[in-house]
């Protein structure tokens, strides 16, 4: 039974509701896939089978007698492990949360629950969601299931190989900076980073609260879209959330599917192709305007010319954020407590000692770069001028909006590398993300779609970027280039991945 | 910990020659059902750690959501101290760390108050009125409570250990922060209780607070800062913490005003500093030092959105605020058509609701007057008790002096009467029925009386006869005697100049 691992979700939905397939059995097939393929991979930090299967049991009787259920009822996922579930450990990959039952669901997952969708267990990330690698968990790397010798990418590089190794047909992940984009592009997935304030951050273990966003990673445009509306919506609960109820974001995959992009106008940005960029990268980015051009899109250029200092300003407006949100964790209340080796045992010491055992090393640099950026006296210098370039990025995008439907460019300017090759140079590392960053800035939507394999036969990403509020446009124009893309291909791109080897 | 007193300068050597500057800080908690930012139920008394959700808690993933009667509450405030209502304002994290603050950041407005540029006319114990300026009121959340167990001093030092109780954390605060109080000389004590005084009562009337300053509710901070004379720039201030009653912060100004002359006088500096007050013995000892350089690395709080109260709305808040303490004090005193000196005594004692409702339950305002700052105050004094203490209502009282003005008994008699009230005996309704103290109003019984008095005197009989009217007292009090006081003294008087002519 394991080749229902291999389904598209849609199409688990669909056998579900004829009642070709269960979900207990739906379910068992992909706890057997993580038993077989996750040693290797390492997506999961935990596997929550007992809570998974009573769920999907609990959706088989409830269609059994009749009950109308959500489309997609019955088809498991995975979470990030960022995201807080009730009654399952929560870590953000640090050993600082090691042991953290959260006495409470984020929205999202309570959404998930609501729909009737079981929770296979919690993915692996970088710590706190810092990193492009998933090298900064303090939990082990995970694995590229295309070569298990390179990154998944970063911070969820767990939730992007988890759906790439068929361990989960769909999940959650966290974009703050391409987090949830660049882990789809050198895993051949697809990854979304909705509208900010389109899905809700209640329970979201926040790193940079203005950047934060969670969206789906699935394996096609149609299954995000179908995950995006599960989990988007206003919440009461989260301020920053957004009124508007969600896009009818399904339809426009299905639109876009047919193939016909005719009358819609997509801007290609000077400043995220050339130099930096991997020639394969380069020539599956140019490959994919021109089936875009060939469905009917119009390709200008467009000019964005304040997105050379995104990453600077990312660099300061995120870690100072981060700063004041990780000062929670300091052994007083929940999580980790350490107390100094020698000395009084105070409360001050007793924090220090917890944040200094509790942290990983790109934790603390973010921390510390956060803490100078906020001092009396560096405030305006740093946090206030990386807030002017900040809505000067957002002008760049409004007056490019202004003659584009879509942005387009390649989601990350290189394809998945090798385990420890940037971890001693964080600036090589945080450049991963340099492609990603000015959507989390603006705040507008972002998606990648697997374009092809680049010359070293890894997955590379197309990314579409679209208003605020219109991410139904990334679905659109992601379906139509999926299509196009996977007629060439004879399938999906991850059929082309090489077969993991089946350890029981 | 043991200190060496410090030097005291004599208050009124030390005020005729520096000139004191006062700053006030007053937090007040808002008396909202729910916390600033989650919906924790607020109840004061509650076991520890049961009022709290994962906002207030601090638990990660949580996100504040803000409490909209708070912000209408902190406008509603703003407004009775007649200030600027921000079109748009922000929050602010003020990033410490320190266990009562589960963020280890508080959310604060910063550097955009929701009310700012107002001002308060304080009203002194002469009646006359020292204006003074605010500088701004702004929204935060309060931290929680640390009890610091084992250890003399009741502080973090020296404790064995500390409990924390995160009921408080989040309660919504506003804190009202005046421009530095210039010109109040040697009044500046009483400038500065009557200030807190006043906004108390301002809470109260708004309806925004319980105001209880013994639970807390209110707390000043009191900044004092002496310089030599009112042209010199300012000095350095301390900041004296919590200081929680009216007396408190008069005695705790009038304390630093004596001790920082002291130093001065030395030819020593000021420590910019914060200050404990002590209650017990009405001093202040050294906190922690406070200088300006204290880095808070503010930043706007990314997790809530700006406030921005809508025009409309502040005009709708403004249109339902209610009479403001000394607007009502001074409508009464014209309905009531108290002089000055009556009012100030009528505040000063507490009486003055209670004078308004014997008023509605029938008495005249000089009546009202009379009971409650003669006969009433005399026996809260003797026995020590507040007036509104009193086994009393204003209501038997508004009873009682309709008795006396329908003529059913005399003052006299309703002196006894109040007595029974007072002793729980009833109503005054029920007191004259009961001990039968109706002033005998047939003039049988009366006439009786007077006659055996005219005929125990013939004289003074006479000399009525004879137009000389002034022994009728004479008799009058012999009547009143016969009749055990139950006599109306008016028709005693009539019936006797009947029988004498």
């Amino acid at each position: 039974m394991s080749d229902l691992t291999r389904l598209s979700a849609d199409t688990m939905a669909q056998q579900l509701v004829s009642g070709q397939i269960t979900s207990v059995e739906l379910t068992q097939a992909h706890l057997d896939r993580i038993a077989d393929v996750d040693r290797a991979v390492h997506a999961f930090l935990h596997v929550s089978s007992e809570d998974a299967l009573s769920a999907a049991g609990d959706v088989d009787a409830r269609r059994a007698a009749g009950e109308t259920l959500h489309p997609l009822a019955g088809v498991p996922v995975a979470v990030k492990d960022v995201v807080v579930t009730r009654g399952m450990p929560t870590t953000a990959g640090s050993k600082i949360l090691e042991g953290w039952v959260p006495p409470y669901d984020a929205t999202l997952v309570e959404k998930l629950r609501a729909a009737g969708m079981p929770i296979l267990g919690k993915t692996n990330m970088d710590e706190f969601a810092m990193g492009s690698s998933t090298e900064h968990s303090a939990y082990g790397n995970t694995h590229n299931p295309w070569d298990l010798d390179r990154i998944p990418g970063g911070s969820g590089g767990g939730s992007a190989a988890a759906v790439a190794a068929f361990e989960a047909p769909l999940a959650i992940g966290t974009d703050t900076g391409g987090s949830i984009r660049q882990p789809g592009a050198v895993t051949g997935t697809v990854g979304v980073k909705p509208t900010y304030g389109g899905v809700s951050r209640y329970g979201l273990i926040a790193m940079a609260s203005s950047l934060d966003q969670a969206g789906p990673v699935t394996r096609s445009v149609l299954d995000a879209a179908l995950l995006h509306e599960v989990i988007g919506g206003h919440d009461p609960r989260d301020s920053t959330s957004l009124p508007d109820p969600v896009p009818a974001l399904s339809a426009a995959a299905r639109l876009g599917a047919q193939g016909d992009l005719t009358g819609v106008r997509v801007g290609v940005v000077n400043e995220l192709s050339g130099e930096g960029y991997q020639a394969g990268v380069s020539a599956r980015f140019e490959e994919s305007l021109d089936l875009l051009r060939a469905a009917g899109a119009e390709i200008v250029e467009v000019g964005c010319p304040s997105f050379r200092h995104a990453l600077s300003a990312y660099y300061l407006i995120m870690p100072s954020e981060a700063s004041s949100n990780l000062a929670k964790f300091d052994g007083m209340r929940f999580g980790l407590r350490v107390e100094p080796e020698d000395g009084p045992v105070t409360a001050e010491r007793v924090m220090a000692a917890t944040r200094g055992a509790g942290f990983g090393d790109e934790v603390k640099r973010r921390i510390i770069l956060g803490t100078y950026a906020l001092s009396a006296g560096y405030y305006d210098a740093y946090y206030g001028s990386a807030q002017k370039v900040r809505t000067l990025i957002q002008r760049d995008f409004d007056a490019a909006f202004a003659s584009v439907d879509v942005l387009v460019s390649p989601t990350s300017p290189t394809t998945a590398f090798r385990f420890g090759e940037k971890l001693d140079d964080p600036l090589a590392m945080y450049l991963n993300d340099i492609a990603t960053i000015p959507a989390n800035l603006a705040g507008v939507p972002g998606l990648s779609v697997p374009n092809g394999l680049s010359d070293d036969g890894l997955p590379v990403g197309f990314q579409i970027l679209a208003p605020a509020r219109a991410d139904d446009r990334l679905y659109r124009v992601g379906a139509a280039l999926e299509a196009a893309l996977e007629a060439g291909w004879g399938g999906p791109l991850l059929a082309q991945a090489p077969e993991l080897e089946i350890a029981r | 910990m043991s200190h060496t007193a410090p030097d005291l300068v004599d208050y009124d050597e030390a005020v005729a020659r520096f000139d004191p500057v006062i700053g006030i800080e007053v937090h007040v908690e808002l008396g909202t059902l729910t916390k600033m930012f989650c919906a924790a139920e607020v109840e004061f008394g509650g076991e520890p750690n049961t009022q709290v959700t994962p906002v207030s808690l601090g638990l990660p993933g949580a996100l504040p959501v803000l409490n909209g009667t708070a912000v209408e509450y902190a406008i509603r405030i703003g407004l009775a101290l007649n200030c600027q209502i921000a079109e748009s304002c922000r929050f602010a994290r003020k990033n410490y760390f320190y266990p009562d603050v589960p963020k280890n950041f508080q959310t604060s407005q910063y550097d955009e108050p929701i009310a700012f540029d107002g001002y308060l006319d304080v009203e002194l114990d002469d009646g006359s009125i020292f204006r003074v300026e605010i500088e701004r009121a702004h929204m935060e959340e309060d931290a929680g409570k640390n009890t610091h167990v084992g250890g003399s001093t009741g502080r973090i030092h020296g404790a064995e250990y500390s409990l924390v109780d995160y009921n408080r954390a989040g309660i919504p605060l506003v804190e009202i922060v005046t421009r530095p109080i210039e010109g109040a000389g040697e009044r500046a004590p009483e400038v500065a209780r009557a200030y807190v005084q006043t906004i108390r009562d301002i809470f109260r009337a708004l309806g925004v607070s319980e105001a209880r300053m013994e639970r807390g509710n209110v707390r000043a901070d009191v900044n004092l800062s002496l310089r030599p004379t009112p042209e010199s720039p300012l000095g350095t201030r301390t900041e004296t913490k919590n200081v929680n009653s009216f007396r408190s912060v008069e005695r705790a100004v009038r304390y630093e005003i004596s001790r920082q002359a002291a130093v001065l006088d030395a030819g020593e500096r000021v420590v910019q500093e914060t200050r404990h007050w002590h209650e017990d013995t009405s001093t202040t000892t050294s906190g922690r030092v406070k200088s300006d350089a204290e880095d808070y690395r503010y930043f706007p709080e990314p997790d809530l959105v700006p406030v921005a109260p809508s025009r409309e709305w502040v005009e709708e808040i403004r249109a339902t605020l209610p009479e403001l303490p000394a607007a009502r004090r001074r409508r009464l005193q014209g309905e009531w058509g108290y002089s000055d000196p009556e009012m100030r005594d009528v505040v000063n004692a507490g009486a003055m609701e209670l004078i308004e409702t014997t008023i509605e339950a029938g008495s005249s305002p000089a009546a009202a007057r009379k009971w409650w700052m003669g006969e009433l105050a005399r026996t809260a004094k003797t026995t020590e008790v507040e007036l509104s203490e009193l086994p009393v209502t204003p209501e038997q009282i508004g009873q009682l002096q309709s008795l006396v003005d329908s003529g059913r008994i005399n003052d006299k008699i309703a002196r006894q009467v109040l007595e029974g009230v007072l002793a729980g005996e009833g109503s005054p309704e029920e007191i004259v029925s009961a001990r039968g103290l109706e002033i005998v109003s047939d003039d049988g019984p009366l006439l009786e009386a007077i006659d055996a008095a005219l005929a125990a005197q013939p004289d003074i009989a006479e000399k009525i006869r004879s137009g000389n009217l002034g022994p009728v007292g004479a008799v009058i009090g012999a009547v009143m005697k016969a009749t055990r006081g139950q006599a109306d003294a008016g028709r005693v008087r009539e019936l006797i100049l009947e029988r004498t002519t």
